[in-house]
């Protein structure tokens, strides 16, 4: 496979896990605690788990597992709402496969279709639309989730229907942002993260201006990666080699598809579907500020949470979840009190306890095996 | 087929024991599977079984849509069955065959699916020996399910079980795996996606013999099939008690099976698989095994994954390709295609 | 997040819709093409060209010289501690 085989190449990995090493040997914090790298965004989490690189590492360099898993993060309340609007005897509800299994209040979308509801996995939300084309007697809904990276192709999408008149078309549209994610996290008290792995894909759409800040006032450095294994590694090397020289730049590893200055063509449909929430409700963060999207009045006709008259409902994580603390890197996912007790992967209470690749879940499903393996 | 049944559809009445019924037993099913046991039309087969322990199994078979690249439902539901019994190293003998028929369904359908099933039965040398159907109003199944239930002799001294994976064994797989999931996947409409793939839909029986015939050492032995080759890993470790190791660029896998995955984000190590089997076999023995096995269609691209290793048991692990290691598990559900 | 994988443009197939054919290892699909349209890059010239698939859209063109360049500067940082290694074993 063309520009992946090459970045999967296990000999080169050996190359660089050395340098990082040494490097990791150079690097002097503070406090006796190893180098804690956030990968912001849940594909890198996935490759990390995908190539077993976390066992590749040196013990100093640790991998804080970031927000950016879209999945994870949906709280449960706007599945609780999907639950509403699928329950419709003419709604066909569309989505990607990955939101089936988030739990809601009370259940998932899995559960409903289940139960007989007509909830489609789609690959795109224009399967959606053409699904909406050979149902005209039903209101299609597609439910729209994830970052930057997959706001252009709801927001063409909803256009599409526009241009073509579709009007039985609508969006559930809980996509979120990721700049006000990361500040965040870096604005947390007891904020542990020496560098960020950037979202590569995010970077593509928005280019590498926005994280100007994160070096400019946080002082810490990132690096856009890309998500194959030797792309992962280089650009650990890159924030270690920052942090050697004492050093905080935004960087760019994955030049081959990320252009500093972002993809106009793909930001012009954002700018004209959507605009910025005064907050949205996170899954273990509780509620930022500016960081969700909806669709604006223009194109209010395609909007699910008017059409279907939704309610903001929240429902707030319950106390004793401390997936904020593992979020930023300041407890170890068995650190937290309710981790194997009261939540585990079949019935999970936070966030990183939903995903298979969810910090939590993983720690819980492989962590003490992966460890006798490794002694061996 | 009888021309009587050109453009004619499954009603209630060929469900209602009366006339109708009988008349599309005749006419499809037994001069289909065509055999003296069957003919009697009597309410049970009877037949002798040669000496031996005697295997038998039973499967349904639901799969959407009916006709895929490779194989139709027909075909997988003697595949299926068979490959079950071969597993404990039976000879598959007789097959029943219990149909359950949603009204509407057009008779052509089912017949090209009966031919299919009798095409694959004598491929597999087994008889399809007694039946039942049913037929449901529309919309309380899907086209055709169909049960079938298989039985078959193990001869003296085979002991194949799931118990008996021993530290240092070797696992075989016969092929490439999760083409049948991979096919299945890309032929839903709404993913959009099409590829040059066709299931691994084949009956495993006559590979199994020649693998018998060179060893006495298999341990264990299961087809993979739903929950792809992790699953039936997993199964073994746990039953045996023992750590399984296997190493990523040893598992075989199609470029476009690839491709399917890369996109979809799956794992093509949990895709269903219909003719792909994983054997333990004591080390001593895995080179004759595979010689043996690659003589043959079915086994044409056998080669060992991985191996019975020292560690915690019931774990099944996976060196990456990128040298990493990583415990791969069941799955808590069926694997959907994901975006993140 | 964000499964995106490369994919090589073989057909135009609506221009009006912007949508194109795309191929990986034998695999098609038929993806959105907006993304990477723009007043320099109209829709013939993307033939043959490798884009990052991501839910069925074309969100970037690959550059092939960026591409080589990251590769080689990995193939650089293998060198650099081969050199290392080779200084240590002198040492010895």
């Amino acid at each position: 496979m063309k520009y992946v085989d090459e970045f999967r190449n296990p000999e080169q990995a050996k190359k660089i896990l050395k340098e990082i090493e040494i490097l990791c040997t150079q690097i002097e914090l503070a406090e006796d605690r190893p180098i804690q790298i956030m990968e912001v965004c849940g594909g890198h989490t996935h490759s990390i788990f995908r190539y077993g690189l976390n066992q590749l590492l040196p013990k100093k360099l640790d991998f804080v597992h970031g927000p950016g898993c879209p999945v994870c993060v949906l709280p449960r309340s706007v599945i609780d709402n999907c639950i509403l609007i699928a329950q419709h005897d003419d709604v066909i509800f569309t989505t990607f496969g990955d939101a089936m299994r988030v739990p809601g209040s009370d259940k998932s979308l899995l559960d409903l279709k289940a139960e007989g509801a007509d909830i489609r996995m789609v690959y795109s939300p224009l399967d959606a639309l053409t699904i909406a084309k050979k149902n005209p007697k039903k209101r299609v809904v597609f439910f729209g989730l994830g970052f930057e990276t997959t706001m252009p192709s709801t927001a063409l999408s909803v256009m599409q229907a526009k241009k073509e008149g579709i009007n039985n078309f609508y969006l559930f549209c809980n996509h979120i942002t990721i700049i006000p994610t990361i500040k965040a996290v870096l604005d947390s008290p007891g904020m542990r993260i020496d560098g960020f792995l950037g979202p590569g894909h995010v970077s593509l759409i928005i280019g590498t201006q926005p994280y100007r800040f994160i070096a400019d006032d946080y002082h810490k450095p990132l690096v856009a990666a890309g998500f194959e294994p030797l792309d992962i590694l280089q650009s650990v090397w890159m924030i270690l080699k920052q942090l050697k020289n004492g050093e905080a730049k935004i960087e760019n590893q994955y030049a081959r598809l990320v252009d500093d200055a972002g993809n106009t063509s793909a930001l012009n449909p954002i700018a004209e579907v959507f605009e910025l929430r005064d907050f949205f409700e996170w899954r273990g963060l509780g509620s930022i500020n500016h960081s969700g999207v909806k669709i604006n009045e223009k194109y209010g006709a395609f909007d699910a949470e008017v059409a279907f008259n939704l309610k903001e409902v929240t429902i707030t994580d319950p106390d004793v979840c401390q997936c904020g603390e593992v979020l930023k890197g300041i407890l170890k996912p068995w650190q937290c009190k309710v981790f194997g007790k009261e939540c585990t992967p079949e019935t999970p209470l936070g966030a990183l306890m939903v995903s298979t690749e969810g910090a939590c879940s993983a720690q819980y499903s492989y962590g003490q095996n992966i460890d006798l393996i490794n002694k061996k | 087929m009888h021309k009587k049944y050109k453009n004619k559809n499954i009603t209630m009445a060929h469900g209602s024991g009366g006339k109708a019924s009988s008349d599309l037993i005749k006419d499809i099913f037994v001069n289909t599977f065509d055999n003296d046991y069957l003919s009697t039309m009597e309410d049970q087969a009877r037949f002798n079984i040669p000496a031996g322990q005697i295997a038998l199994t039973t499967d349904s078979y639901v799969v959407n849509p009916i006709f895929f690249k490779g194989g139709d439902i027909g075909k997988l539901a003697v595949t299926g069955t068979v490959n079950d019994l071969a597993m404990s190293g039976a000879k598959p003998l007789y097959l029943t065959c219990g149909l359950i028929l949603e009204e509407g369904l057009p008779i052509e359908t089912l017949d090209k699916i009966i031919q299919s099933m009798q095409k694959t039965a004598e491929e597999a040398g087994v008889k399809i020996v007694c039946g039942d159907t049913k037929v449901v109003e529309k919309g309380s199944a899907d086209q055709i399910f169909i049960n079938t239930a298989g039985v078959g002799v193990i001869d003296k001294g085979v002991e194949i079980h799931s118990y008996q994976a021993k530290i240092g064994d070797k696992i075989i797989v016969n092929g490439f795996i999760g083409d049948h999931g991979a096919t299945i996947m890309q032929s839903r409409a709404e993913l959009g996606i099409s590829a040059d793939i066709e299931s691994d839909c084949q009956v495993l029986n006559h590979l199994v013999g020649k693998m018998l015939s060179v060893s006495n050492n298999i341990h264990s032995m299961r087809d993979a099939t739903r929950g792809g080759v992790v699953t039936v890993l997993n199964e073994i470790a746990q039953d045996s008690k023992v750590c399984i190791c296997i190493a990523e660029n040893s598992v075989p896998v199609r470029v476009p099976t690839r491709g399917v995955c890369e996109i979809l984000g799956l794992d093509p190590l949990y895709l269903a698989n219909e003719g792909t089997l994983v054997c333990v076999i004591q080390s001593e023995d895995a080179e004759a095994v595979l010689a043996i096995m690659r003589q043959t269609k079915a086994g044409k691209d056998a080669c060992i994954i991985g191996e019975v290793v020292e560690g915690p048991e019931g774990v099944v692990s996976l060196n990456t390709l990128f040298g990493g290691t990583k415990i791969i598990d069941k799955l808590v559900g069926d694997q959907l295609p994901r975006i993140c | 997040m964000c499964l995106g994988i490369p994919a090589q443009i073989k057909e135009i197939i609506d221009v009006d819709n912007q949508v194109a054919m795309v191929n990986l290892s034998g695999v098609s699909r038929a993806v959105n093409i907006a993304c990477v349209l723009s007043d320099v890059c109209q829709a013939h010239d993307l033939i043959n060209q490798w884009v990052l698939v991501h839910v069925g859209f074309a969100l970037s063109v690959v550059d092939e010289e960026e591409a080589h360049k990251t590769l080689k500067i990995l193939d650089e940082i293998g060198e650099l501690s081969a050199t290392v290694e080779e200084m240590n074993q002198g040492e010895k």
